[in-house]
């Protein structure tokens, strides 16, 4: 079939398959990084919510408490990481890189000990999943439909409302911010809480809704790709959904050159297929970047003599 | 008198640091009163703790009679106490009007709360004639306006007590100037104002009354018009303080360092350094005046080959460093230029090692430090002591950490590392900054010491007090020029001007 | 949301500070694990004392245990020195891949020309110098570029685990091999081992390498340079550090030791070019570097733990199906939080010990 009204759309539809995660967690670490705290753990906190969504799914056959499970785990993870970054003023990226190992192994270890399948959950059928909405053979789920909405949501919200300019704030000088009678933990807190709604919703959509279960390792780099994303669209909504719908774009287009002949080169290699996302990350961040600027308070813990 | 707050026992520890030891004072309702002390005496603590970002150990607040709890900040914007710090609680990619509107935004949704503030804004700068354009970033404005903006988020609250913590500390004479004229406007619309400063020209210039701290304590309680700087420099310090050093003329010897026609231009194409021409001899010593972000830091930073010009040469003891030829720090000390940063702890130390490790930084790779690929702990505690003796850096003690020790020590334990090398051209940014009295005079004598033993020295620093007793020519820096050159004993209001750009010698 | 206002705390004593707070922070962790291992209904006390067992039983078990422990310490040491410059690399497992890659190439060409004497040491020097590579690329984008080397060294690593998996599929595989791996190495690249285990003379050049890192670090200027850059990177330019070249130094050296790992697995092991020897060792690495204060001393104490965890780990993986192999990596995990991030959860309790009378 290759009339290319259709092969557009198929194309678009894939693209859009692959890149609503990335952009969910994207707008989950762009209110975190906006507050100040830089949020390497996406990944980890997309995970634990994969797991719980399946698990939760497979147990209690609906769709919708899987997702609430797994909006839950990530809500947990994600009060861990701002417990030590903003109470205890730790290290942030050792707290993120933490919290990836720790969903990584705990993931396994309760599915083996839950299921028995080696870390699998149980293949999900039918209202356990959640399905296409309007094109079956899109894939077009609700979660993608709230995906494009938490784009312009997210806009709207850093720039047009008193939290996001206070949200902006505490990233740029959280000492104006507290001199200003505003509490620096509690926004920050806040941040931090809508990262964990928005990576939970990325990774039931990844256990539930894109796939039929959890595996292990289901995530595979998307959380950092997603940060690149943020970076990459320097922490603003619009220009990283772009970032988020490019790596989509290869994605769809990637899996098409596998077994294809290139013109002197040869068969390309299925593992360089694999590893074009990752190098793509690479490349944006080396390449295009020059000087992205970054929220000027992000990575300091706010600390302060009483 | 009507007393607007008054502050009874106030006593504050922060660990062993005892920063306000049973304080109390009452604040004269409508009138203009300064708080004096040097640095540590605990005034900024003092007004931090009225404004709510500390909590007193004991003691307690009173505004117009009826005791208060300052939990934080909030509590004192809503009993109209508002305060402008020295350092700028502004946010520098945002407006001005968002930077006013930030705590007081007046509803959920941003629209409606920036339009009433537009007004607001409007008319807070008629009534009190601080003009600001609302729209403007604060990155692009200057420091001038920027606090008038901070003078601004204050009245915008309703603040009837305003608070100024060394405000003209970055302001030229003339924006102060400018800056206690609006004062005294607020004055007389019957606005309370504290100010707290360590300059005490400007108290007597602009307060009422004046409270003298020291060591934590109140010490002193004068009304401005029966007392002068003298006695409050006194009571400051707490002995006779002489305001000039006795030094010999110098005896000037060959041109050791010369810059022609330097200019640096940032990445965005700011011209940071005009223009710059100067010549530095043996046996002198050259002050370089300005208000701070004049370029003075930028000039500092290629002098000891931070950062390559853009344009023109730099001679350093033969070598010619010009843009095709960039210098680096190492390669200036070998030259046998030593430098003392603006910024000793930003720049000049770090403040995790201990100090017999700081004082080698930058000769660590030099012999008897280091020897085949390795350093040698006994030589460097040995040297670390023999500095530590002969700048009377307290405690002697070598393996403790540099961040242990008091500012004015630290400033000690850097410039006896940079002098102790025997430099021909010796930098020294800001060498008193954050420094106490007794420290001032020592660090001063050295240079001029320096000096007499034949040394180059080059000393920028933003207290004009400073630069007109240690100098024995004076270059006056603004906008990223020179503007003016003149020799010791000149006269301070046309040093004011030329720092002000408004007169080229 | 009112500020809770707590008293400024009060110094610790040091000895406190630097052995107590950490095995606090590593009984934390454990107490965790115990309470993990409880609900999914097995004694924590029981998996325990297996786990000691299993670790610390027998010559066999701990020849293991110090087998493992040596991959720890080359890790461990690779974190560290990259962040006493300041740098966090995450990627020890892609380092490590590359660094077995380069001994094994070095192998497959000269060994069977080479005697041991001059075969040993080539393939280590290989191992480091690809190890090296493999984090001089990220080094370079950071310092030239600004790329934040977290991101680009996990990139690194996924791009290291297909390169390995391309060439061992259609490059270097034995011939008429079913499982991706390369031909034996001939004997002149064995590393002299111990009978029974996997325990071998990588052990020494891990303690080499923890002398010369202290040596390095202390004792020498360019560590002088890399600390001074890690604490303060303007007063290390200031001292007349370049922060690029120094960036990239601290990097490669970081890699180099990643690379033993492979040394480790390949010469003393293996004997021949595997897939997924790096094994999470390169993770493991960080919270090796954290619980050991980043410094060598405290760092082999730590991978001598974790060698302990893996080695009891697998036994008690065997006895108990119910837990897996990932509760090691779990355990790691929580080091990783509460020696990193959480490390100061435990000090008002400790200061409460201390100075329970302290004025204020």
């Amino acid at each position: 079939m290759d009339d290319p009204l259709a092969l557009l759309f198929l194309t678009g539809a894939a693209t859009l398959r692959v890149a609503t995660p990335l952009i969910l967690c994207a707008m989950g670490g762009l209110f975190s990084e906006r507050s100040g705290i830089i949020d390497v753990g996406l990944e980890g906190k997309m995970l634990m919510a994969a797991f719980f969504a399946a698990a939760v799914a497979a147990v209690t056959h609906s769709a919708w408490w899987g997702v609430a499970a797994g909006i839950a785990a990530a809500e947990v993870l994600a009060l861990l990481h701002g417990l030590a970054c903003i109470t205890y003023r730790g290290n942030q990226v050792v707290s993120g890189v933490a919290i990836n190992i720790i969903a990584a192994g705990l993931t396994i270890v309760w599915g083996n000990a839950w299921f028995q399948r080696g870390g699998q959950t149980p293949a999900l059928e039918g209202g356990e999943r959640l399905l296409p909405l309007f094109f079956p053979r899109a894939g077009d789920n609700i979660l993608v439909y709230v995906a494009l909405v938490a784009v312009p949501l997210t806009w709207w919200i850093v720039t047009r409302t008193r939290f996001g300019l206070r949200l902006r704030a505490v990233g740029e000088m959280p000492l104006a911010v507290d001199t200003a009678g505003i509490s620096v933990p509690w926004l920050r807190y806040r941040a931090v809480l809508i990262c964990g709604l928005f990576t939970g919703l990325a990774g039931a959509y990844i256990a539930i809704a894109q796939n039929a279960g959890f595996s292990r390792d289901m995530t595979a780099g998307q959380g950092f790709i997603a940060l690149a994303a943020v970076i990459f669209g320097k922490w603003r909504p619009f220009p990283a959904l772009g970032a988020c719908l490019m790596f989509g774009l290869l994605d769809a287009v990637a899996i098409r050159l596998q077994g294809v002949r290139m013109p002197g080169l040869g068969e390309v290699p299925v593992q360089l297929i694999q590893a074009l996302p990752y190098l793509l990350t690479v490349f944006l961040l080396a390449g295009f970047i020059g000087r992205a600027v970054a929220p000027k308070a992000i990575g300091v813990p706010y600390e302060k003599e009483h | 008198m009507t007393a607007a707050i008054e502050l009874e026992g106030i006593d504050k520890s922060f660990g062993s640091v005892h920063a306000v030891r049973g304080v109390s004072l009452a604040i004269e309702k409508g009138a203009i009163t300064g708080i004096v002390g040097e640095n540590g005496a605990g005034k900024s603590t003092l007004m931090s703790i009225l404004y709510g970002l500390y909590h007193a150990d004991a003691g307690e607040i009173r505004i117009d009679g009826q005791p208060v709890r300052m939990e934080s900040p909030h509590d004192a914007i809503a009993r109209g106490i508002g305060m402008v710090h020295q350092h700028f609680m502004l946010i520098d990619s945002f407006t001005v009007l968002e930077n006013v509107v930030l705590g007081a935004e007046g509803g959920p949704l941003l629209a409606k709360g920036l339009a009433a503030a537009r007004g607001e804004l409007a008319r807070l700068s008629r009534d009190y004639g601080l003009t600001v354009d609302p729209d403007a970033r604060i990155a692009d404005l200057s420091v001038g306006e920027q606090q008038r903006v901070e003078i601004l988020k204050v009245l915008f609250r309703g603040a009837r007590i305003l608070i100024l913590d060394e405000p003209s500390a970055v302001l030229t004479p003339q924006e102060t100037e400018q800056l206690f004229r609006i004062l005294g406007t607020l004055k007389a619309r019957g606005v309370t104002i504290v100010l707290i400063t360590h300059k005490l020209r400007e108290v007597m210039a602009a307060t009422d009354r004046v409270y003298v701290m020291r060591q934590g304590r109140m010490v002193a309680e004068r009304r401005t018009a029966e007392t002068d700087p003298e006695e409050l420099a006194e009571l400051m310090v707490g002995r006779k303080v002489r305001f000039r050093l006795d030094k010999a003329p110098p005896h000037r010897g060959e041109v050791r360092l010369k810059a022609e026609h330097l200019g640096l231009v940032d990445r965005r194409g700011v011209r940071l350094l005009d223009d710059i021409s100067l010549e530095l001899r043996a046996g002198e010593i050259v002050g370089i005046a300005g208000v701070s972000g004049n370029g003075q830091t930028e000039l500092l930073q290629v002098l000891a080959g931070i950062r390559p010009p853009s344009s023109g040469t730099l001679t350093v003891c033969g070598r010619v460093i010009d843009p095709l030829h960039p210098g680096d720090p190492a390669e200036m000390r070998d030259l046998g230029l030593a430098h003392v940063p603006e910024d000793r702890q930003r720049q000049g130390m770090v403040a995790a090692f201990r100090a017999a490790e700081t004082s080698i930084l930058g000769y660590h790779e030099r012999q008897p430090f280091s020897h085949h690929g390795l350093l040698h702990g006994p030589a460097v505690g040995a040297h670390c002591a023999t500095l530590m003796e002969r700048f009377d850096v307290r405690p002697r003690v070598p393996g403790l950490r540099s961040s242990s020790f008091s500012g004015g020590n630290q400033q000690k334990l850097v410039l006896a590392r940079e002098m102790a090398q025997e430099p021909k051209v010796l930098l020294v940014g800001q060498p008193t900054r954050g420094v106490d009295i007794g420290a001032i005079e020592f660090i001063h004598r050295e240079l001029v010491k320096s000096r007499d033993a034949g040394c180059a020295v080059l000393v920028v620093s933003v207290e004009l007090e400073e630069i007109l007793s240690l100098a024995d020519r004076i270059l006056v820096m603004f906008g990223g020029r020179i503007v003016g050159e003149v020799e010791a004993g000149a006269d301070e209001r046309t040093l004011g001007m030329m720092m002000a750009g408004a007169k080229a010698a | 949301m009112k500020a809770v206002r707590r008293p400024l705390p009060g110094p610790l004593p040091v000895w406190a500070d630097i052995i107590l707070l950490p095995l606090v922070n590593v009984a934390l962790a454990f107490v965790t694990v115990g309470i993990i291992v409880r609900i999914i209904g097995v004694d924590p006390l029981h998996a325990l004392e297996l786990l000691v067992v299993g670790a610390l039983g027998s010559p066999e078990s701990i020849g293991y245990t110090l087998y493992y422990a040596t991959n720890f310490i080359f890790t461990g040491l690779a974190v560290a020195v990259a962040f006493h410059a300041g740098l966090f690399n995450i990627g020890g497992e892609g380092q490590a891949y590359l660094g077995g890659l380069g001994c094994g190439l070095a192998i497959l060409a000269l060994d069977r020309y080479l005697p041991a004497w001059a075969m040993i040491p080539i393939a280590i020097a290989t191992a480091a110098l690809f190890g090296a590579a493999w984090a001089a690329v990220p080094a370079w984008l950071q310092a030239w570029r600004g790329s934040h080397i977290v991101i680009t060294t996990i990139m690194f690593n996924f791009v290291a685990a297909a390169l390995m998996v391309y060439l061992m599929v259609n490059v270097l595989i034995a011939p008429g091999s079913m499982t991706p791996q390369s031909r034996n190495f001939e004997p002149s690249s064995f590393l002299p081992a111990m009978h029974g285990t996997a325990l071998n003379l990588s052990l020494a050049l891990s303690l080499a390498c923890c002398f010369a890192v202290w040596v390095f670090l202390w004792h020498t200027p360019w560590g002088y340079a890399l600390r001074s850059m890690g604490h303060n990177p303007e007063a290390a330019v200031y001292a007349g550090t370049d922060l690029r070249r120094m960036t990239m130094l601290a990097m490669c050296i970081s890699g180099a030791l990643a690379g033993f790992v492979g040394v480790n697995e390949l010469m003393g092991v293996h004997h021949r070019i595997v897939l997924d020897f790096p094994a999470g060792y390169g993770f493991a690495g960080i919270a090796v570097a954290l619980m050991g204060r980043n410094h060598p001393l405290g760092i082999v104490l730590a991978a001598l733990l974790f060698g302990a965890l893996q080695q009891g780990g697998a036994e008690l993986a065997f006895d108990i199906p119910t837990i897996t192999r990932e509760m090691v990596v779990v355990i790691q995990g929580l080091v990783i939080l509460f020696s990193g991030a959480l490390v100061q959860l435990p000090r008002p309790w400790l200061q409460a010990l201390f100075s329970p009378r302290r004025p204020s």
